[in-house]
């Protein structure tokens, strides 16, 4: 029997300037990479908030890259210094998490770098199809795994005697 | 053939969660009683992993009836882990405001807890047994006074601390801020209202419950009264000091059992562990675990204001003192064990603390600069102790150099009365109830009175550290069936900065 | 037959905080009680579970529930009041956010029994006891409620009307919300009731530019009186925090830690913590930038979702870690580059 093979879901935060012309450029040049990156056009790198990063995660996601221009080529002059910054705050509380820094990347990529973004591209999802699916929300059970210990304490109460005035 | 149970859940007029459950014979009498605690929180668990500066914070959470006494415990814990001494104005500061705390916390219990018992009678109904009913019984201008005590102390421990719940003040080598003379005038003038409060609740006592025989005979009564161990902080003159000192352990025949410095807890208390509560029993390791029993072969032991004041030799004010005497002489000498007495002692310890209030806020030092100096040593171990009003409390923290803590253990307040209180509860129903007895709801009240008397604070009952333990552990019913398996694997989930 | 509203108060994976707050209304208390019936609060009146039970559905109009759900008990409370009430409210952090119960969240029952019951220096337990849901002692069986292995919000287990935030909430803010809903001047449900702006707003300290070249732990320095505390480099959560508590810890000289939750707009408090720290972080050198964080901040999750945690968008830690997933096979056909 043969076992269907994982497909990592990965979701991109590209910059307009660089990285999404280089995933733009790997496209028209018919550089073979993985179909896993779902891409996510921003303006800028700076624009990613943290909370994006986690909102995919915890939605689903197996992984997150992030694709900017080099430091000093950004094409609002030192954001991508903030996204630098705020990457390194977010994986240092990720790993409080228990989830693997394989899985959220931070590249850069001028738009002229398609092949090195593709390598990345495809290095990520190996990577991450050895780690295996997060599925983050089945962390905690829904609401119906406690159900029955729940039915169990009404009758609990009820099982008692019944005291009046 | 089924055994009737009675359920007193969920148990009120404390802080924290609890249900007790009476067993009935055939007959109608009681075979066997059990308050269960059905909370836990586990912080010495999800603590390890955190910084040790923020235990003030997170420990007070355990706790918002008491919050200071985790606040207290903690920043003194934080001065051994660092090895720092607070500046004489420091220590002055956090002791008046915690005698400041220990005012408003112990007149909170008395009017809105445990005294409803008795200004509104122990069979009244249920929707008048409240602090709302005892309002309106005693009237606005009693009331107001009781309503203006707790504003007071509420207003003096944000001042100082910075909020009336979960301040956030306290630091390895003393507090945040210290106060200014505009303060202290201001804490000086409601502390000296403060002693007269202490004075008009002893006398309310006087009148409302020593006043009548009925319930004169209720305190005196063998249903409420039970031989421990009493457990309490006396200072260097044996004298009753909420904030520090050693703990001292007395018999209920009147003998000294132990005298040791909180750093060495662990030589003198274990905890003994059952399979239908969250909340662990300690006990007295010398003499042992010997199941819910007094006297003086057994380790139970108890830590509530009445043990603080059998613990000791006397008050370390004067009013104090003058009514821990007088309390003494009409129940027949040191110690007493008619556990419905605390609510006596409770009220001694009120008017203590107020006296204590006033000393530290007329202290020269008090408005001093000095309130903190900084920590230079690496941080590894430490205990802090003091008395919360519910009982003796000990933080005990372990941390890397860094300040991360690694192992957290807190033996608290309430935690230390729960296999006493397990007695109480039993021996009252057995009292209570007999073939032929009617239960009422006001019978069962008064059931929950014998745990009340102990202002129970189950929410603080959460407290563990990790240590070594078997890699595999297999859990047997009786019949040898295998009820639950625990694996232990290295521990992986230390919160590292670095990979 | 009283003419009056009728308001509950319960509590569920909570301290007590957020009934003395209420305490904390004072005389005031007494107009609460002129305005309602106070039918159930454990802290203070002797209302039992099997009352609330009897009552009709919708019987209680305004329930203020306090606590986080970590046990079955407490689900079943949570779900029990839901039934018996028209509006309820989860009043405070733990019922709105998990508040710091919920940092439980990055450990689990297995963990958390086995340091409580076998691992503590203090413990006896050689004959290996837990507790149990079901235990037999002496013959007579008794239940427990079951541990869950997370924390979750109020919100996470029933439908809630309206969140009050703080820990607990301040007694003027419970004041306030107690006159809109007696005036019936409610907010669209499911809204928080409080403020829409940051404790920043109300902090009289001065703030300037933030260049921050090392964060401090508090045990660190002795902070300036006048001056913003995070300029200082402590971590002070202001930035993220709701207002509601006028700022009274930095007025004594400690830093915010986040207890009014997240403000309007703020979807993930620790998130905006990030962004927010990270950008005043004054260096655009790598290794320095790794050196500044991780010696400032040791313990990011206990800094950023002290409150949080339960109900930020990731929630809890892994329950199995990453390293333990089983290997999955690999594609036929390679990526080529």
């Amino acid at each position: 029997m043969q076992r269907e093979i994982y497909e990592p879901k990965i979701v991109g935060f590209f910059c307009n300037w660089c990285s999404y012309r280089a995933a733009d450029g790997a496209g028209t040049a018919r550089i073979k990479h993985s179909p896993n990156v779902r891409v996510i056009r921003l303006m800028c790198s700076g624009r990613v908030d943290p909370v994006f990063v986690l909102k995919a995660l915890s939605l689903g996601a197996d992984g997150v890259l992030i694709a900017g221009c080099h430091p000093g080529e950004c094409h609002y002059i030192e954001q991508n210094y903030k996204t630098m910054r705020r990457f390194a705050m977010l994986k240092h509380t990720l790993r409080a998490f228990g989830i693997s820094e394989r899985r959220v990347r931070l590249v850069w990529a001028s738009a002229a770098e398609a092949s090195q973004l593709t390598e990345a591209i495809n290095e990520l999802v190996e990577d991450i199809r050895t780690l295996g699916p997060l599925r983050w929300p089945t962390n905690w059970a829904e609401d119906d795994g406690h159900l029955p210990a729940v039915d169990r304490v009404l009758l609990e109460h009820q099982s008692a005697m019944e005291v009046g005035r | 053939m089924t055994m009737k149970r009675i359920s007193i859940d969920p148990i009120t007029r404390l802080e924290g969660h609890g249900k007790i459950d009476i067993f009935l014979t055939p007959d109608g009498d009681v075979a066997e009683t059990y308050l269960q605690i059905p909370e836990l929180r586990g912080f010495e668990r999800f603590c390890v992993g955190r910084v040790a500066e923020d235990m003030p914070n997170l420990t007070s959470r355990i706790c918002g009836v008491c919050p200071e006494a985790h606040h207290m415990a903690a920043s003194k814990a934080l001065d051994a882990l660092f090895h720092v001494d607070p500046p004489p104005t420091a220590k002055k500061l956090r002791e008046m405001f915690y005698s400041i705390f220990y005012t408003t916390d112990h007149t909170t219990h008395f009017y809105a807890l445990g005294g409803p018992d008795f200004i509104m009678g122990p069979d009244a109904p249920p929707e008048e047994r409240n602090i709302l009913g005892v309002i309106k019984k005693v009237g606005m201008e009693i009331a107001g006074r009781v309503l203006k005590m707790r504003r007071d102390g509420h207003n003096m421990i944000e001042m100082i601390g910075g909020r009336k719940v979960h301040p956030n003040w306290g630091l390895p080598g003393g507090v945040s801020r210290g106060i200014n003379e505009e303060q202290r005038k201001e804490i000086e003038r409601l502390g000296r209202e403060a002693i007269d409060f202490g004075k008009f609740s002893i006398q309310l006592f006087n009148d409302i419950v020593l006043g009548n025989p009925d319930y004169v005979r209720l305190i005196t009564s063998e249903a409420y009264t039970s031989r421990t161990y009493n457990m309490g902080t006396v200072d260097a003159n044996n004298r009753v000091n909420f904030y520090d000192g050693m703990i001292r352990v007395v018999g209920p025949d009147g003998r000294e059992h132990a005298k040791y410095d909180p750093k060495d807890y662990r030589d003198y208390i274990a905890e003994h562990v059952e399979s239908w509560s969250y909340l662990k029993f300690p006990f007295l390791k010398r003499i042992g675990w010997k199941g819910f029993v007094d006297g003086v072969d057994s380790g139970i032991y108890k830590a509530t204001p009445l043990s603080r004041l059998n613990a000791a030799d006397g008050m370390a004010t004067p009013l104090a003192q003058r009514e821990y005497e007088r309390m003494y002489e009409a129940l027949g000498g040191k110690p007493i064990n008619h556990t419905l007495a605390t609510h006596w002692a409770r009220l001694i310890e009120l008017l203590y603390a107020a006296e204590r209030w006033v000393e530290l806020a007329t202290d020269p030092e008090i408005t001093g600069s000095e309130y903190r100096v900084l920590p230079t040593a690496t941080p590894d171990e430490g205990v802090g102790s003091v008395e919360a009003p519910r009982g003796t409390l000990t933080h005990h923290y372990c941390t890397d150099e860094r300040g991360i803590l690694t192992r957290v253990n807190l033996i608290v307040g309430t935690t230390n009365n729960y296999a006493p209180i397990n007695l109480s509860i039993k021996e009252a129903a057995r009292s209570l109830i007999r073939k032929g007895t009617t239960v009422t709801e006001g019978l069962l009240n008064r059931i929950e009175m014998a745990f009340r008397a102990y202002d129970p604070c189950f929410g603080c009952a959460t407290h563990y550290l990790p240590g070594k333990m078997p890699l595999t552990v297999v859990l047997r019913a009786p019949n040898g069936e295998v009820l639950q398996t625990i694996r232990r694997e290295p521990p992986r989930w230390e919160a590292k900065s670095d990979s | 037959m009283s003419d009056k509203g009728r308001l509950a108060i319960y509590w569920a994976a909570s301290c007590g905080g957020c009934e003395i707050s209420i305490l904390a209304l004072n005389e005031k208390i007494l107009d609460v009680a002129n305005a309602f019936d106070i039918v159930l609060c454990p802290c203070i009146m002797d209302t039992k579970t099997r009352d609330v039970e009897k009552w009709p559905d919708r019987h209680v109009d305004v329930c203020l529930f306090n606590g986080g759900i970590r046990t079955s008990e407490q689900e079943y409370m949570a779900r029990l009041l839901r039934q018996k009430c028209k509006v309820l409210v989860a009043f405070g952090s733990c019922a709105h956010e998990g508040c710091i119960p919920g940092l439980a969240n990055l450990t689990c029952r297995q963990e958390i029994f086995e340091t409580v019951y076998f691992e503590t220096a203090s413990t006896d337990n050689a004959r290996h006891v837990i507790p149990l849901p079901e235990t037999r002692s002496n013959g007579f069986h008794l239940a427990l409620p079951v541990f869950y292995d997370t924390v979750r919000t109020l919100g996470q287990t029933v439908a809630v009307d309206y969140y009050l935030p703080g820990c607990p909430p301040e007694a003027p803010r419970i004041w306030d919300a107690v006159v809109a809903i007696l005036e019936g001047k409610l907010p669209a449900p499911g809204s928080v009731i409080g403020a829409e702006t940051t404790c920043c707003d109300e902090c009289p300290r001065t703030r300037n530019e933030k260049k921050i070249k090392a964060f401090n732990r508090t045990w660190q320095i002795i902070p300036r009186t006048d001056t913003c505390l995070l300029e200082q480099g402590l971590l002070c959560c202001g930035p993220a925090t709701r207002a509601g508590c006028g700022a009274r810890c930095p007025e004594v000289n400690s830093p915010c830690i986040g207890c009014y939750g997240p403000n309007v707009g703020v979807e993930d408090f620790g998130a905006r913590m990030i962004t927010a720290l990270a950008s005043v972080i004054d260096s655009n050198d790598p290794d320095e930038i790794d050196r500044i964080i991780r010696e400032g901040i040791p313990d990011p999750v206990g800094a950023f979702y002290r409150f949080s945690l339960a109900h930020s968008l990731l929630r809890r830690r892994a329950l199995v870690p990453d390293a333990e997933r089983l290997e999955l096979p690999r594609p036929k056909i390679a990526a080529q580059a």
